[in-house]
């Protein structure tokens, strides 16, 4: 019934730029799964070990090798395999995206889900308390909380979900303010359920769809921080690869050595422009409200 | 509305307290020890009591925020623990560079954003529409520093068109401004695009193209200054990611600003740069927001202030 009247409106428009998303988040979801199996199965499809120092790695000027048939994306620096520091890269970056924006998430969603639903003082704190760190520069925070613990993979994942839960906290906040408010939210109180009861049996519930949205988008986020905090000097440190770190390292060479700056770079445009894709399509379909408005 | 600002004022004076708050605590509990760093590696015990004693380390946190807090007041950031000289005259003599290097940089932004969108919105659901929101998908989703050294490469290693970094000439200024404006531009577009959307499809644009009116007059009369406003109003709302921007495109690109003081600063563990800098950028967050607060009802009456 409801397809009779969608297919009745003529929207060849709509209907082309639906199946164009579609066919777009297709695409990034399966630039996730090869980043995924490239980071699961890297001990068996790498052709080295990654902290392995070729002999024949470096020319006899000690220059790094161009993209060839036994280095199939070249070698870095030190002459060591890129393919394989790739592989075990996209591992760090996988880890901290899931590992980080996880945390961001749990904060996020605790910290709005108490404001919206407590309000009062605890809320008013909680909220100012978020505005405060919507207006720190998120960079520079990353980076004073990166030098100030000794970084390691754990701990940059921790620095980013310090930093990013805050976009979080404030749209569950709003979300959960205007549920509370609901007459089902009331409804329920009346038959004497519990703060414990609503919360998660019925306020949770209703804010999955924006959770996961902000699972998906947020990775996008992750990725890019790490590896500007890693290029930086301040993120995952070497000798532990990370497609920032590669960078960082081989900075210097750049000019003579391209493919070391450009291979990873372009890996981390392709994994966050992948999430942003799937992120942007899965808000189309789960948040009715965002549909139509660009 | 006198009420209204005086709220907002205050507001932003507590953030900004609150701010300097935290990144005190912050740089409080770093493990970094300043004062060996200063003495150097052979210095006796005595002579590192005395610089921390001198610096006013050995005193309780209180105090020494309390103290940093009455500087504030009086525009003083402190003294640079190793440059020997005052937080405030170190960014001031560097803020003229970074302030030509944003205005160029949201210039950039504007100019290729704003276009980007109403190219999209006009040719909308067409090829084109799809490949420049595509592009603006690959700008959001690209790292500062890869745009930055592609950018450097192209243009200055292979191309020789423009100096590899460095600042003084307009040539120096093209491609990190370029950098900044490329990678803001995504978000713009986005916004221009449905901005200019909605504005095609209101009445007054259908009676106009019902006048007689011709196809691009009412595109270039009547939709964009009705559809440009609201995105113009957003400029104070974009200076949070863009000073993240700054730190990277000056540190690539080796241009003087604030962005690679700080950045120079967190290498060496130079606290009262890193406050100083923090702080400055916090305030250009606080007051870009204040002021898109203040612009938007000003530029487009449907907005009301609350």
């Amino acid at each position: 019934m409801a397809d009779a009247t969608a297919s009745a409106i003529p929207a060849p428009e709509g209907a082309f730029r639906r199946l164009i998303e579609r066919r777009l988040a297709l695409f990034g979801l399966s630039l996730i799964l090869l980043v995924v199996a490239g980071a699961l199965f890297a001990p068996w499809i790498a052709p080295y070990a990654p902290e392995e120092q070729h002999f024949d790695g470096l020319t006899i000027e000690g220059a790094p090798l161009s993209p060839n048939a036994q280095f199939w994306m070249g070698t870095d620096l030190l002459g060591r395999d890129l393919f394989s520091r790739m592989l075990y890269g996209a591992q760090t970056s996988l880890i901290i995206g899931i590992v980080a924006n996880g945390l961001a998430l749990i904060i996020g969603t605790i910290v709005g889900l108490t404001a919206g639903f407590f309000r009062g003082w605890i809320g008013a704190v909680l909220m100012r308390f978020t505005d405060l760190m919507m207006a720190f520069p998120a960079l520079l925070l990353a980076i004073c909380l990166a030098a100030i613990f000794k970084p390691s993979l754990w701990i940059v994942a921790l620095v980013i979900a310090l930093v990013n839960w805050v976009q979080t906290a404030r749209v569950i906040y709003t979300q959960t303010s205007s549920l509370a408010e609901r007459d089902f939210i009331a409804a329920e109180r009346t038959l004497g359920a519990g703060s414990g009861r609503i919360l998660f049996r019925h306020l949770l519930p209703h804010l999955l769809p924006t959770i996961i949205v902000h699972t998906t988008l947020g990775i996008s986020t992750t990725v890019l921080l790490e590896a500007t905090l890693s290029f930086l000097g301040v993120g995952v440190q070497p000798p532990t690869p990370s497609w920032g770190n590669i960078i960082f390292e081989n900075q210097t060479y750049f000019q003579a050595a391209p493919w070391l700056v450009f291979i990873p770079g372009t890996a981390i445009i392709l994994l966050a422009l992948a999430f942003n894709l799937v992120g942007d399509v899965l808000r189309d379909v789960m948040d009715p409200t965002q549909r139509g408005l660009d | 509305m006198g009420r209204y600002l005086l709220s907002r004022f205050l507001q932003s004076i507590l953030i900004l307290l609150g701010i300097s708050f935290v990144t005190f605590v912050l740089l409080y509990v770093l493990p970094a020890d300043p004062v060996r760093q200063i003495a150097g590696r052979s210095a006796t015990a005595e002579t590192v009591e005395n610089i921390r004693r001198q610096l006013g380390l050995d005193q309780p946190f209180i105090v020494q925020y309390g103290r940093y807090l009455a500087g504030l007041a009086q525009g003083d950031l402190g003294r640079s623990y190793l440059q020997k000289s005052e937080v405030t005259e170190l960014i001031l003599s560097r803020l003229p560079a970074s302030l030509q290097l944003m205005a160029a940089g949201i210039f950039a932004e504007l100019v290729l954003g704003l276009g980007m969108g109403i190219a999209a919105a006009v040719l909308r659901g067409r090829m084109a529409d799809q490949l420049l929101m595509m592009t603006s998908f690959v700008t959001v989703s690209a790292p500062q520093f890869v745009v930055s050294l592609l950018m450097l490469y192209i243009f200055a290693v292979r191309l020789g068109w423009f100096p590899i970094g460095g600042y003084g000439t307009a040539a120096h200024l093209v491609l990190p401004a370029l950098t900044l404006g490329i990678l803001g531009s995504g978000w713009y577009s986005r916004m221009m695009r449905s901005s200019m959307i909605d504005v095609l499809r209101a009445d007054y644009i259908r009676t106009a193209r019902a006048k007689g009116l011709g196809r691009s007059r009412v595109i270039l009369r009547h939709a964009l200054p009705n559809a440009i406003l609201p995105v113009i109003a957003m400029i104070g709302i974009d200076i949070g990611i863009f000073m993240g921007g700054i730190v990277v495109v000056e540190s690539v690109f080796g241009w003087p600003g604030i962005g690679q003081l700080a950045w120079q600063a967190i290498q060496r563990v130079d606290i009262p740069i890193i406050m100083g800098v923090t702080l400055i950028s916090a305030c250009a967050i606080v007051l870009g927001n204040l002021l898109a607060d203040l612009i938007a009802p000003m530029i487009d009456p449907r907005i009301r202030l609350k």
